[in-house]
């Protein structure tokens, strides 16, 4: 009963036989080997699993296969075009804004893509767009702090509202 | 069968190295200059690695990118027991120091015998050994340097330099990879030939598997498994092997029986009994005369809620011998809970460590590994990945107990306190693999030779205890009386979470304190001072009162609630004041926390410990609360078992009291119970309305004002 989809996939061209109710996200890792979108719920409600398609952040593990056709889609692994990290993964880095990480794939894509639509995101808007996240091990403020650095390129300051 | 550890009579040694001396299960000297530093702690997202790797850096005198960390393995590094309980940092850590400072001693004095001087001349500074003129790194001695050799008692447990990396904030190790999106957690390992694992959990815990439609699976590409009620499949593609166990639930019959107690009324549940009772403190006669208070508190069932279903990974070798990777706090403990459950010999089996998302107890980690192992068997030669769905997580991990307390004091005419009694009811607060004498993991009792579950323990008193953990108040009370009741029957699995019976009973105690304080008509900050003689506890919480502001008047509809604890009481000194905006929901907008954990080895991990463990806790005392019916746990996704959002994370501010000379302790739990208090505390402040029960959501500040009024 599989089915060859093609999509675009951090730039490249694939090729996948599956089912067609297979999740995006099992493509991903398993297919794929791209480890770096997580599986935390397979339900659409933790975030763990984002992915950027055609520009929207989406739940990868309730997005079928047979709907990704055609798409084109952007993991963790693929947002910062070339070698390197985003600006998103080196704020979080440079504030620690982990602990066990495993829920930093999916803010990460989620935050990265609200800050190259809207460079200028406040926190209330950031804070909202984090809302479909979850983290249990209590990391939100200091993520919270990594992306409003994040906006700027350069030396940047956190205006005092902000950092509150 | 428990893993027992040979206690050796060394007792200059730390404990972990007495346990497991010789030095090359501790450190291995690579020629290119790495030096593997191989420990029995695991990464639990607590920076655990980070923080030996910085304490074995500075005792080789090495950089830390020259230290690795391989995962903990029980065929290759010491044992050093269960990663929990905040001891890590506390044995682990001296273990290291020991170890790495002697290793260093012998290359030191290799370094030595080759130039022909005297070894207190040489010295060791980013990896190279240099005397006079002369210099050879760590890698150039690794031939000549034999470490298959016992610890000796007698050596200096430490190389003695000042601290160059202690006490500073090395980024963690494991954070690139994380950040980056590389593959790092267990669900990503692909092992050669590889294959996916699935369980169909019963309908309910009770349920016994009556028949299994075969021919329904007919078509998919799996391999069913079978034995008694545990039942599962395998097969080489994960997404076929989910379609299949989702057919499989479809394909089976059961009997189900109601076996729950009513959630409504968990404190009947937890005071009918039979109950074992553990006499803490003993009060030396009756009560004084005096006037009295008292008050009842109580907390549900929690999850832990790890934001990674468990996953376990096992191979049956051709030789005979088993292989598993697990994300368990306890591999050893693990090992020999497999080897009991299957009865083999430990001996042939290898439990190797991987990373999952962070872990907070006893959850479904080694259960998860016990599936694999049962899936693997069928097919020899192929590791089998388990993986679990979000709703088996929250659902069939282990729990942490429902708990209840009763508090009465009789106080004088200034209000303080003359006598004090407290009683608190739970279930027992652990069934690690292997602690109760039984395997302990969960599909063990649904084999068709099962095992059956003794109701939960509780650790030692010399371990923390369980149920009374942190239950004796700090306070310098005349008269105390102290007792904790631990259920004996339940059929409910409970085990250890973060803070164990800690976080209830520093809830009740503090909140209660404010209560006493109330009608005293003191500060609830003043109040806790008159009773408090430990002056490092003082300095903490005058930290926290000073930089939340305490004297500072707050708005209408808002309030500032204190909350303080020792943990274990000879763990960390943590402080925490919660502001609180009560109006038509509750809002904790900040939390400022002063602790004191001795000597800082890496104060941004002790932040982030402390940040996370009050979050976490605040998530806990204002939404969280197992649901169940009289069959089954109904809350098993994130909609019906919320946890705290980002809109509803509260800013966290932590000031570290330093206490020079005083001995490191772990932070990851110290918050927990301070948190709770001290947002009931504000609530309390804000609206003048006092919650003894949790969850404080929304609905129960509304009981709560209508039974004042009632
Ligand atoms: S794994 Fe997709 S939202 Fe949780
Ligand atoms: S850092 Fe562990 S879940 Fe967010």
């Amino acid at each position: 009963m599989t089915q060859a989809f093609e999509l675009t996939v951090n730039g490249e061209h694939v090729r996948i036989e599956t089912h067609p109710d297979t999740s995006l996200l099992h493509a991903l890792r398993n297919d794929l080997g791209l480890k770096g979108t997580r599986f935390g719920c397979g339900l659409g409600l933790c975030g763990a699993c984002f992915v950027r398609m055609d520009g929207q952040v989406v739940a990868a593990c309730d997005t079928p296969m047979w709907s990704a056709e055609g798409r084109s889609v952007v993991t963790v692994e693929g947002l910062e075009p070339g070698e390197g990290l985003h600006r998103v993964q080196q704020a979080l880095l440079d504030e620690q804004a982990a602990q066990c990480g495993f829920c930093v794939s999916g803010i990460i894509v989620n935050a990265a893509t609200l800050l190259d639509t809207n460079p200028d995101a406040d926190e209330a808007t950031v804070v909202q767009a984090l809302d479909r996240n979850l983290c249990r091990c209590g990391v939100q403020r200091r993520v919270v702090r990594a992306v409003l650095k994040a906006r700027c390129e350069g030396p940047c300051h956190v205006t005092p509202e902000d950092a509150e | 069968m428990t893993v027992q550890r040979e206690i050796v009579a060394t007792p200059t040694l730390p404990q972990d190295l007495a346990a497991n001396p010789v030095l090359s299960r501790w450190v291995t000297v690579h020629s290119d200059g790495t030096i593997d530093v191989r420990v029995g702690k695991v990464e639990l997202g607590q920076g655990i690695l980070t923080a030996l790797a910085q304490i074995a850096a500075e005792e080789l005198g090495v950089d830390i990118e020259q230290v690795r960390m391989p995962p903990a393995n029980t065929a290759r590094g010491p044992n050093e027991g269960q990663t929990s309980g905040s001891m890590s940092i506390i044995h682990s850590g001296s273990a290291v120091r020991a170890a790495c400072a002697q290793v260093r001693a012998k290359f030191a004095a290799e370094a030595a015998r080759g130039w022909d001087v005297d070894p207190d001349r040489v010295t060791v500074r980013q990896g190279v050994f240099r005397c006079d003129e002369r210099a050879v790194s760590y890698g150039e001695l690794a031939g000549l340097v034999d470490l298959d050799v016992a610890a000796d008692p007698g050596a200096p447990l430490t190389s003695g330099d000042r601290s160059v990396l202690v006490g500073m904030s090395a980024a963690r190790l494991d954070l690139p990879d994380k950040i980056a999106g590389r593959p790092r957690y267990i669900h990503d390992l692909a092992l050669p030939g590889q294959l996916s694992g699935r369980v169909l959990r019963p309908p309910s815990p009770e349920a016994r598997l009556l028949r299994v439609d075969e021919s329904r699976l007919a078509d998919l590409d799996v391999r069913l498994v079978r034995d008694g009620s545990f039942v599962g499949v395998v097969g080489a593609d994960e997404a076929e092997t989910m379609r299949a166990v989702k057919v499989l639930g479809d394909a089976t019959t059961w009997e189900e029986s109601d076996s729950l107690p009513d959630e409504d009324d968990l404190s009947a549940f937890l005071r009918s009994g039979p109950h074992e009772t553990v006499e803490v403190l003993t009060p030396e006669g009756p009560e004084p005369e005096g006037r009295t208070i008292s008050a009842t508190y109580s907390r549900p069932f929690l999850a832990h809620g790890s934001m990674a279903p468990s996953c376990g990974i096992a191979r049956w070798n051709d030789d005979g011998t088993l292989s598993v990777w697990s994300h368990s706090q306890g591999i050893h403990g693990l090992r020999a809970a497999i080897a009991q459950a299957l009865d083999i010999d430990a001996e042939r089996i290898e439990v190797e460590h991987a990373e999952n998302a962070g872990c907070y107890g006893h959850n479904g980690a080694d259960d998860a590994a016990f599936d694999a192992v049962l899936l693997a068997r069928e097919v020899p030669g192929r590791p089998v990945q388990v993986q679990w769905s979000r709703q088996d997580e929250l659902a069939w991990s282990p729990l942490a107990s429902a708990m209840t307390a009763d508090v009465r004091a009789v106080v004088d005419e200034s209000g303080s306190v003359l006598s004090w009694r407290y009683d608190v009811w739970s279930q027992g607060h652990t069934s690690r693999p292997g602690y109760l004498g039984v395997p302990g993991l969960l599909a063990g009792a649904y084999l068709e030779q099962p095992w059956s579950y003794p109701a939960p323990g509780d650790p030692p008193a010399a371990a923390g205890a369980g149920t009374v953990r942190n239950g004796v108040p700090i306070y310098d009370f005349p008269d105390r009386g102290v007792t904790g009741h631990r259920l004996l029957e339940t059929p409910i699995r409970t085990s250890a979470m973060r803070a164990l019976g800690a976080y209830m009973n520093v809830f009740a105690i503090e909140s209660f304190m404010d209560e006493l304080a109330l009608s005293a008509g003191a500060d609830p900050l003043e109040y806790r001072l008159r009773h408090l003689g430990d002056a490092r506890a003082r300095s903490v919480l005058e930290a926290a009162a000073r930089s939340a502001g305490w004297e500072t008047p707050m708005e209408e509809g808002v309030g500032l609630g204190l909350g303080f604890a020792r943990y274990k009481d000879k763990g960390a000194y943590c402080a925490v004041i919660a502001e609180v905006e009560a109006e038509s929901d509750i809002r904790l907008r900040r939390l400022t926390i002063a602790v004191d954990v001795g000597r800082v080895v890496n104060p941004d991990g002790v932040r982030n410990q402390i940040e996370g463990g009050a979050t976490q806790a605040a998530s806990w005392t204002l939404k969280e609360r197992v649901r169940f019916d009289r069959r089954r746990i109904t809350s098993d996704d994130w909609e019906s078992y919320p946890i705290l959002r980002f809109s509803e994370a509260p800013e966290v501010f932590v000031e570290i009291v330093e206490t020079p000379g005083a001995p490191s302790v772990g932070a990851g739990e110290a918050a927990q119970g301070p948190t709770a208090a001290a947002i009931a505390n504000a609530v309390a402040a804000a609206i003048g309305v006092r919650v003894r029960d949790l969850p404080l959501t929304a609905d129960a500040v509304v009981a709560a004002i209508e039974a004042a009024e009632g």
